[in-house]
């Protein structure tokens, strides 16, 4: 018998009145899977994982099903969601600035989940943080814990957030680009520590991000969204290698690698014309059709489903000529 | 074309900001933030300037624009010093150099209209003109339509705010500018658009660009020559591409390291 998926989503559609952010997007996070959710602003790919924590803004509304432990989330009250977030499900976000508790000490913090989802003592509470802290390779546990968030720089802070995740042995951790708002030289670090730290537990993965190169680096699915949909899905090594519809390849080509850099500075990088439509004037048939070179009256008219090998489009690409590698 | 002489020039520039006394009668300590500073950018010549946050180029950026004055060094503009120049060279010092920023969404101000904004530094600045000509070719420059003039920032994307904030830099005729992190608050698809748009103002209107970034691999994209700056020191100078392959100072290397690329990732070298 195999492990049920840590998710399954069918068919969501999340909405402002008339608005609709996310629409009609199906995606699989099997148990240990890790799955990566790219996209642009506007996309809807937050707002994809917002409707999977069941923390939508208020006036936002959610449609089709969020199966997990046998639940569909959507339908569940805040009380029963309440009691599963950071328990069976849990978020990294990406400003930990902005989502730790400035006037509590962050060992409190962590111990806080500790102590409310797993029933054990405060001091029990405390002795597990101390270990927490101490995978996620903090330095000084016993004194970083009675720290405040102010005192301990932006990767301590996420290795923080990161450890209170990962306290319950949720099934799933989704984590929205939980290192844009780092610098650089730690985001390998936090990326390291998140893959290692999650295949250690089993927990599955749902990386959402604009960055491309960091879903090569941590996820074995990917799903390209734009425009509230899903326009391609598959295996990373499969899509990123050799991407089906343009939207995928543009990404790929605007960004700039080593090969792709000349000696002189007269390289140019290959860009997406034009913008992200806005959600109130989506273009009809596939939304995609005003920026992609290959689009046709059929594109304009229709609006293309995601076909078996995994892209949405009337007239997928054929051959990758400029390969990556 | 890059001409030998040096448009702009910064010769060991140093700062330290004083620190608050620890005790009463104790002298105030200082905190050193850039330490002989080497830099400069010729006509049509874009260089750049990375580092970690806190190495110094935000300091550096202030130094350049002439925002702040530096404890000891000088910077040239035009081979001029600009801290000892008469009132004219000031003003042209001014006029000649011109920012864009990170974010366009707060750089331009949300109650005012593209026009207004970008009529601003004209204003401050103090220049005469034919201003309605001048805004139509710097919208031209940036491959921006006339009829953005009458609108406000919120109805732009991203992308489009940025091009908004480079005419406004561009708007008093600079010979220089320095761009501060100006794609890493824009969407993938669009950060190039900005990049070959900043190539083509450098390469057409023969202006110096400093481009100011975390990110080597932008940087290498856009510019010919790199200055590393780390603790308040440039460490390293070179072609982007020799930095890539070749790094020698340590934090070069930490730099080059911290690059994440898709194919990295997909043959799994890059964790």
């Amino acid at each position: 018998m195999s492990t049920p998926p840590a998710i399954e989503v069918r068919n969501l559609s999340v909405g402002y009145e008339d608005i609709n952010a996310v629409r009609g997007v199906s995606f699989t996070v099997p148990a240990g899977g890790r799955i990566g959710l790219v996209g642009e602003s506007g996309s809807g790919k937050s707002m994809t994982a917002l409707a999977l924590m069941g923390l939508l803004p208020a006036g936002w509304t959610a449609q089709g099903e969020v199966m997990h432990d046998g639940l569909n989330l959507v339908s569940q009250s805040d009380r029963a969601l309440s009691s599963r977030r950071g328990r069976t499900i849990s978020m990294v976000f990406q400003d930990p600035m902005s989502s730790l508790n400035p006037v509590r000490r962050v060992g409190d913090q962590i111990a806080d989940v500790i102590h409310r989802h797993n029933g054990v003592s405060r001091r029990e509470a405390v002795r597990q943080t101390i270990a927490l802290m101490v995978q996620m390779n903090l330095p000084r546990p016993e004194q970083l814990a009675r720290s405040y968030p102010h005192q301990i720089s932006g990767g301590q802070k996420q290795r923080i957030m990161i450890a209170m995740a990962l306290a319950c042995y949720p099934q799933l951790i989704i984590a929205d680009e939980p290192t844009t708002a780092l610098d650089v030289t730690v985001q390998k670090q936090v990326l390291r520590l998140l893959k290692a730290a999650t295949s250690e537990r089993n927990s599955a993965l749902l990386m959402i991000t604009h960055d491309l190169p960091v879903i090569a680096a941590m996820c074995d699915t990917v799903a390209v969204m734009y425009a509230g949909r899903i326009v391609e899905y598959g295996p990373v090594q499969q899509v990123f290698r050799n991407p089906r519809h343009h939207y995928t390849r543009g990404l790929l080509d605007s960004q700039p690698t080593m090969d792709n850099i000349a000696l002189d500075g007269t390289s140019r990088l290959v860009s997406i014309p034009g913008m992200v439509p806005p959600l109130q004037r989506l273009p009809s048939g596939c939304a995609f059709n005003p920026r992609c070179p290959a689009a046709t009256e059929k594109c304009r008219a229709e609006m293309p489903e995601l076909d078996r090998d995994g892209a949405a489009c009337w007239h997928p690409v054929q051959t990758r000529e400029t390969a990556i590698a | 074309m890059i001409s030998r002489q040096p448009l702009l020039a910064m010769q060991q520039v140093s700062q330290a900001y004083s620190l608050p006394r620890t005790a009463l009668f104790s002298p105030p300590g200082s905190f050193t933030v850039l330490d002989s500073i080497d830099f400069d950018v010729c006509a049509g010549e874009a260089v750049g300037l990375v580092g970690e946050s806190g190495a110094g180029k935000t300091t550096l950026t202030r130094i350049m624009t002439g925002m702040e004055r530096p404890q000891s060094g000088r910077v040239l503009f035009d081979g001029i010093d600009i801290w000892s120049a008469g009132q004219a060279e000031r003003a042209d010092f001014r006029r000649s150099v011109q920012m864009v920023l990170q974010n366009p969404r707060s750089s331009l101000d949300p109650r005012m209209r593209v026009s207004t904004a970008l009529l601003e530094p004209m204003r401050s600045l103090r220049i005469e003109g034919d201003h309605v000509k001048r805004l139509h070719e710097v919208l031209d420059q940036v491959g921006l339509d006339k009829s953005a003039l009458d609108r406000f920032p919120h109805e732009f994307s991203g992308g489009q705010l940025q091009r908004i904030a480079i005419a406004r830099a561009l708007m008093p005729n600079p010979r220089v500018l320095v761009a501060d992190e100006p794609v890493s608050a824009l969407d993938v698809s669009i950060q190039a658009q900005v990049l070959n748009l900043l190539k083509d103002l450098v390469r057409n209107l023969n202006l110096g660009l400093v481009f100011i970034a975390h990110d080597l691999s932008v940087v290498a994209y856009t510019t010919s020559r790199v200055s590393v700056i780390a603790g308040g020191r440039i460490v390293e100078v070179g072609q982007p591409v020799e930095l890539f392959t070749r790094p020698k100072a340590p934090q070069t290397k930490n730099l080059v390291d911290a690059v994440l690329t898709v194919e990295s990732g997909l043959s799994g070298t890059a964790l």
